[in-house]
């Protein structure tokens, strides 16, 4: 496995990281999308995210990350009778050109040529189920490829239906994509998909800039020795992901925070349910990476631009303006 | 010094540093690559034979064409191979086979953003990840990308690969004369290549210097001072030294980020005393004025070495820039893209029409139309080979059957432009203009998914305007379609001519136009601005004899409250789809352009 940059590492760019985090604490957020600058590290931060994942409990060696007591029915023989095990949470990359048959799952080629049997060869959905699930440039990505990806992240099943194959195996992942508008738009049914969107910037002060380069620099002389130096701090990272997964259930939701949550979304005209749902679960995690017992008014106006910037009515011009719609609208609600 | 001497030196000049670019990429091809912009001909041909000559024979040379599928790319299943052994066998791509070496991609100007990306993605993993026809692997592979790039002022090859490339290099200016072979052989750079790996990480200075000359030009991506830097460790190797000088920083600063300026920056000499009344000024530090000199609130010191150093490098740089802010601007393409706030133009370059992208396939028989796809079918054939082999009895060969057949399916991506053309005429004009803005709004607020463009044109008076020219937009749709008012005459004809010369100008393009008209059909002015009931009908027939020979899709959207047959007459004449809607409806209009669409 090659070494990656560490998360810890990454200058600035507390947006993304946080988001990234807090998708972590609670992979039922829907999914983060990054929209930036070329250059600004977003493919870094998500590769080094998956050092900071906690492992999974699945049933050891299972194809589709199966936790130890539900495998699914399309584990048939292969999983049933083994042992528990955990596996590193995967982050899988889904490369652009990817076609359909490795994404989705198809016939095993090789046993279908030389014993002429009818198998089914597990594709990356499978890979990263529970896990995560990353796409650079996912602007680019072809159209057919996003209509299966919604279908699925909708789901949380992949059904196969080719080549004389009838399988469904479970493919609930956390969806991360990163693209620069710049290059081409992104639907919108998928942008509404992710449950938060952030956007990161190149840093404008010459001390971060340099920074950056510094440690890019000393990175790609020694990755491993760069890597073992920022090893303890991913590890504290960890450590706070795992306990705030583990006490998310807990934190209690005052009353009177729903009900800001709620008015903010009417106030700004934010689509549907869903934002508000992510706002509130986003909270709930940002509370719990903090270490806390309960969300705050605090806790909801910091996460309300990358809840809800993405659910905005607009017209395709006013790119800025949202993020300035939810925080007036935030400062006028909590002035009253 | 005359005129024509100080060009030659110019051109020199170029030259040289053209040059030393390629020996800079062969000794780290870790610098990504060179962008060259120059028409075909004897000196890019030049700088073609002389970056080869730094290389041994057995260096990996490809070409790129600039159409090249994902296949040939990234690579994918070595089908004979496959069927030959039983086991699936890999068939590396232009990128794999490349590692160790070089690709060439002409026309990169031309070159796809959905390319471009899986080449960026190749340069920065030093690897290509392939997910394709049953095959997963990651091919190591780390290549020079020399990009060329025939295009004019606003043909650029896209921002995400020139990103990756240390070097942009215009050649358009050096005559054949000028392009002298260089002396270096590929022993000099093996050498090179030694000295590289004894070069001593750059200091926190030659950081800083390069940071802030990347700054002060505009240059807002970190690939590319971390670019820099790598260029200023190359030309001390190049030198045979193992410690990065001043002047390897000031030639790298040249290299490397004066092509990428998006400003000039003042002259150190030329404010010093402003400089001291706004200690803000991090563009024109002067080494005597303690004032300016750490204001950037870094953990490094800025004394006084840093900042003649930080001086230094960015004079270097920006002696290398045209004088003027327009011209260089047009030396380094549009400005919109590089400069961090996205105000002006947008930068979305969309790719040409494409000619329709392959969605998958099916089960059927091939024809004219539609090809065999052979992959898919042997897939088909695969898991029975054993059944049949007993059937027939006999062994080896492969047996394919017709219901294995499986033809490629394409999905048809020609991105189509909707002319909405618009009776504003008469009393009923104003609510006929609402429900069709209404139309426009919807077909837009969908359009990302169809890639549609809506265009609007309005005839009334005496005569047609185009209203809306072709756009996505559906902001600036609204904007311009907020001051459109009706009333007056009905120049049908002029509007049928003026829907004619956009449709033929938007097919020149490369799109689909789709003519919607929405009208009673009732001209009462002809052509020249006539009010000749009888004529205007004449010219308004002959215009839809001429869309339809242009063979121009179209509909024709009866409005009037009781059809009375001229609709359907015109709708004829120019082989239009035909609908009566009485009561114009934004989600009736949709539905019939969808049906136009498909």
């Amino acid at each position: 496995m090659r070494v990656v940059f560490p998360f810890s590492a990454i200058v600035g760019q507390s947006d993304m990281k946080q988001a990234l985090l807090l998708a972590a604490v609670d992979r039922t957020l829907g999914g983060v999308m990054v929209f930036g600058d070329r250059g600004s590290g977003k493919t870094t931060a998500v590769r080094g995210l998956a050092a900071l994942l906690p492992a999974l409990p699945v049933i050891a060696g299972c194809r589709f990350n199966c936790e130890p007591d539900r495998p699914s029915p399309a584990c048939d023989g292969v999983c049933k009778h083994a042992g528990v095990g955990t596996t590193p949470s995967p982050v899988v990359d889904m490369p652009l050109g990817a076609t359909e048959d490795r994404v989705v799952g198809a016939l095993d080629l090789e046993r279908a040529l030389t014993l002429g049997e009818k198998a089914f060869e597990p594709g990356l959905l499978a890979r990263a189920n529970r896990g995560f699930l990353y796409i650079d440039e996912i602007n680019l990505l072809e159209d057919h490829l996003v209509d299966l990806l919604l279908d699925v992240a909708q789901s949380g099943e992949n059904v196969v239906e080719r080549e004389g194959l009838s399988v469904r195996h479970p493919a609930r992942f956390v969806l991360v994509g990163s693209g620069n508008p710049e290059e081409g738009e992104l639907r919108p049914q998928l942008l509404d998909r992710f449950g938060l969107s952030v956007e990161v910037r190149t840093p404008d002060t010459l001390a971060e800039r340099v920074e950056v380069v510094k440690r890019r620099d000393a990175f790609d002389r020694d990755p491993e020795g760069f890597s073992k130096a920022w090893k303890s701090k991913d590890a504290t990272i960890r450590r706070k992901v795992a306990a705030a997964q583990n006490r998310l259930d807990a934190i209690v939701v005052p009353d009177a925070v729903l009900e800001m949550g709620s008015r903010l979304c009417m106030a700004v005209g934010a689509d549907g349910l869903r934002g508000e749902l992510t706002l509130l679960r986003a909270s709930r995690a940002r509370a719990a990476l903090d270490g806390r017992d309960a969300v705050t008014e605090a806790d909801l106006r910091q996460i309300a631009p990358m809840a809800l910037r993405h659910r905005l009515r607009r017209g395709p011009l006013d790119e800025q303006a949202s993020t300035v719609r939810i925080e007036r609208a935030m400062d006028e609600l909590l002035a009253a | 010094m005359t005129g024509a001497d100080a060009q030659a030196g110019a051109a020199q000049d170029l030259w040289a540093d053209a040059m030393l670019a390629a020996a800079l990429l062969a000794v780290d091809p870790g610098l990504g690559g060179v962008a060259i912009r120059a028409g075909p001909g004897p000196t890019r041909d030049a700088w073609l034979s002389g970056f080869r000559a730094l290389h041994t024979v057995d260096t990996p040379w490809r070409r790129m064409p600039p159409g090249i599928g994902d296949d040939r790319l990234l690579g994918g299943l070595d089908l004979a191979a496959a069927l030959g052994a039983g086991q699936r066998v890999l068939q590396r791509g232009v990128l794999a086979e490349a590692d160790g070496g070089v690709v060439i991609a002409p026309m990169a100007e031309r070159m796809a953003t959905a390319t471009a990306a899986r080449l960026a993605a190749a340069i920065e993993d030093g690897g290509v990840r392939v997910e394709r026809d049953g095959v997963a692997e990651r091919l190591p592979t780390r290549f020079v990308l020399v990009a060329l790039d025939e295009g004019l002022e606003d043909e650029l090859p896209p921002e995400a690969l020139m990103e990756r490339l240390a070097f942009r290099i215009a050649l358009d200016s050096v005559g054949h004369r000028d392009a002298l072979p260089i002396s270096a052989t590929p022993d000099d750079i093996a050498e090179a290549r030694a000295a590289l790996a004894e070069v001593a990480p750059p200091g926190e200075d030659a950081i800083h210097a390069i940071c802030s000359a990347a700054e002060a030009l505009g240059v807002w991506s970190l690939r590319a001072p971390r670019l820099a830097l790598r260029t200023a460790a190359a030309l001390a190797a190049l030198e045979g030294r193992d410690v990065i000088e001043r002047d390897d920083l000031s030639n790298a600063a040249r290299l490397v980020l004066s092509p990428r300026a998006t400003r000039i920056p003042a002259p150190p000499e030329a404010e010093p005393d402003t400089a001291e009344a706004q200690p803000e000024a991090d563009d024109a530090d002067t080494p005597q004025d303690p004032e300016t000199g750490g204001e950037d609130d870094g953990p490094d010191d800025t004394d006084r070495g840093q900042g003649a150093l930080d001086d230094i490098v960015l004079e270097a740089a920006r002696a290398a820039l045209p004088e003027s802010l327009e011209d260089l601007w047009l030396a380094t393409g549009a400005v919109s893209r590089a400069a961090p706030a996205r105000s002006g133009a947008s930068g979305a370059r969309l790719p040409a029409a494409r000619r329709g992208r392959r969605i998958g396939t099916r089960p059927g028989q091939p024809d004219g139309s539609a090809g065999l796809d052979l992959v898919e079918t042997l897939k088909a054939a695969a898991p029975w080979q054993r059944l049949r082999g007993k059937q027939t009895g006999s062994a080896g060969s492969l047996r394919v059957r017709r219901d294995d057949f499986r033809i490629r399916r394409f999905e048809q991506r020609s991105e189509s432009t909707v002319i909405f053309v618009v009776d504003a005429s008469g009393s009923a004009a104003l609510q006929r203009l609402a429900e069709t803005k209404g139309a426009v709004e919807l077909l837009l607020a969908e359009a990302y998914v169809r890639r549609t463009q809506v265009a609007l044109i309005a005839f009334r008076g005496e005569g047609a305007d185009l209203l809306l020219p072709p756009t996505r937009s559906l902001a600036r749709a609204r904007r311009q379609l907020a001051e459109l008012a009706g009333g007056g005459a009905t120049p049908l004809a002029a509007g049928l001519e003026t829907a004619a010369m956009l449709g033929v100008a938007e097919r020149a393009k490369g799109r689909t136009p789709l003519l919607v008209f929405m009208t009673d059909g009732r001209g009462n002015i002809a052509l020249d601005g006539g009010a000749f009931r009888t004529r205007a009908e004449q010219d308004a027939l002959n215009a839809c004899r001429r869309i339809r020979s242009a063979g121009l899709r179209a509909a024709l959207i009866d409005i009037s409250a009781r059809p009375r047959g001229e609709g359907a007459r015109l709708a004829e004449a120019m082989g239009a789809t035909f609908a009566a809607l009485p009561y114009v409806e934004a989600g009736r209009v949709r539905d019939v352009v969808r049906s136009l669409e498909d």
